[in-house]
């Protein structure tokens, strides 16, 4: 039980809310029924704010906070949804799909991605940036899964949940920049690694169709997400 | 009261987008009573004519034929829609972009050819570097996503473009749709 000290009350898009003293921003506003986008967070994983589709404008300070991993504070004046936001919203979504190569009408996940209906709801009928076209593999080598590094938007939700769930670690990121990719083990073949349990849940956290199970065909993998919570809620004393 | 003077045009795409302009069925009654057709794949005019109102581009942007039709195109069009993935995003022609083009033409005209494999030279059109959206060459004025967009979402753009209305699209179709 939160004691009354411990509540903290602030105002997001001009309306008074209260909140407990260690939310974020966004676990706040989506009590609330307050919409902000979001790709990396997922809950039941921890925040690592790195798509940046989650700022917000926060009173007092210049700079945007990405909601996901910024804490309330008493007295704190938030705004979601301001038409700067919205700008630079649409630029990240657009340049991500500028980044790879998401070919959505051909892709495992057509009609359950993130990233695809989030640029619907934002209103994305076109990219205003010139795409890229880079080369990027496709590793087919797993008995079960596959990973397509043209669909990846670098959410890292599979090295989160590989590390902080299964507890394997066979995912992490490789390079900087615009070179940084996911990797299984030491940049080998996922096929060979020897660290993977082949337990999929990477594949079902995966935003898009980056990782997904063989044999499924176009708009054919849904992902299953459910369990995430329930697993964490299960762990929650040994994790804290 | 005239008609508006529409045209439709073909670059690099399946057709479909066409197809689906076909599977308006009927409804293609209530626009032709609006509309005169006057260049399209599915009319027999061979000229691009001066002063259309109307053209809807399917198809990516592929080759140096691609590149002069659309300047052309524009040239001459009013309202120039990108009906689809192709048009829109370069989506499947595009899937060659990573590639260098020597590979894709060794691919194409050698590698699966058996019989005197050769690159022609003559009337096929030479592929530019990169099979591109239209709006990288040409200003677009409206956006029409979808692979194909459905016959319902063509029936609406076009009839509120004929409306003078500008679409809202996004609620009716997205990337891939
Ligand atoms: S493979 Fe999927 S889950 Fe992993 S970083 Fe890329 S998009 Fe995110
Ligand atoms: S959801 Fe906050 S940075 Fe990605």
């Amino acid at each position: 039980m939160a004691k009354a000290a411990n509540i903290k009350t602030l105002k997001i898009d001009g309306r008074d809310v209260s909140a407990r003293q260690n939310e974020t921003i966004l676990e706040v506003a989506r009590e609330n029924g307050i919409f902000i986008p979001t790709l990396c967070t997922l809950k039941g994983l921890s925040n690592v704010g790195a798509c940046r589709l989650c700022l917000v404008e926060v009173k007092g300070t210049a700079r945007l906070q990405p909601a996901c991993v910024t804490r309330v504070e008493e007295a704190m004046e938030v705004t979601t949804n301001s038409e700067r936001l919205q700008g630079y919203r649409r630029a990240i979504l657009e340049l991500l799909f500028t980044e790879r190569n998401h070919v959505c009408a051909v892709c495992v996940s057509n009609g359950h991605c993130e990233l695809q209906s989030l640029a619907q709801k934002l209103e994305i009928t076109h990219v205003h940036f010139a795409y890229r076209y880079p080369e990027a593999e496709v590793d087919a080598s797993h008995e079960r899964f596959i990973v397509d590094h043209n669909r990846c938007i670098l959410c890292t939700r599979c090295v989160r949940v590989c590390e902080e769930i299964e507890g394997a670690h066979t995912w992490d990121v490789m390079g900087r920049g615009i070179d940084a990719k996911v990797i299984t083990d030491l940049n080998e073949p996922w096929g060979s690694s020897q660290t993977c349990t082949g337990c999929g849940k990477c594949v079902h956290v995966c935003p898009t169709g980056a990782l997904s199970e063989k044999g499924k065909s176009v708009a054919e993998m849904l992902k299953r997400r459910q369990f995430l919570p329930y697993l964490t809620q299960m762990r929650e004393e040994d994790r804290s | 009261m005239s008609k508006l003077r529409m045209a439709t045009v073909w670059l690099d795409g399946c057709s479909g987008c066409h197809m689906s302009f076909l599977d308006l069925d009927e409804r293609l009654l209530l626009i032709a009573e609006k509309v005169d057709l006057v260049y399209s794949p599915l009319v027999d005019v061979k000229e691009f004519p001066l002063d259309v109102d109307l053209t809807l581009v399917e198809g990516a942007v592929s080759s140096e034929d691609d590149l002069h039709k659309i300047r052309m195109v524009r040239e001459r069009t009013k309202t120039l829609v990108s009906l689809g993935d192709c048009a829109v995003t370069s989506n499947v022609p595009g899937m060659r972009n990573p590639f260098p083009l020597q590979a894709i033409y060794d691919r194409a005209y050698k590698e699966n050819v058996t019989l005197d494999p050769q690159i022609p030279g003559e009337m096929v059109p030479p592929l530019l570097a990169k099979s591109r959206p239209v709006h990288e060459f040409v200003t677009v004025d409206v956006f029409i996503p979808g692979c194909p967009p459905s016959a319902d979402t063509i029936f609406y753009a076009l009839s509120e473009l004929l409306e003078g209305r500008m679409p809202e699209l996004s609620a009716k179709t997205r990337f891939g749709a």
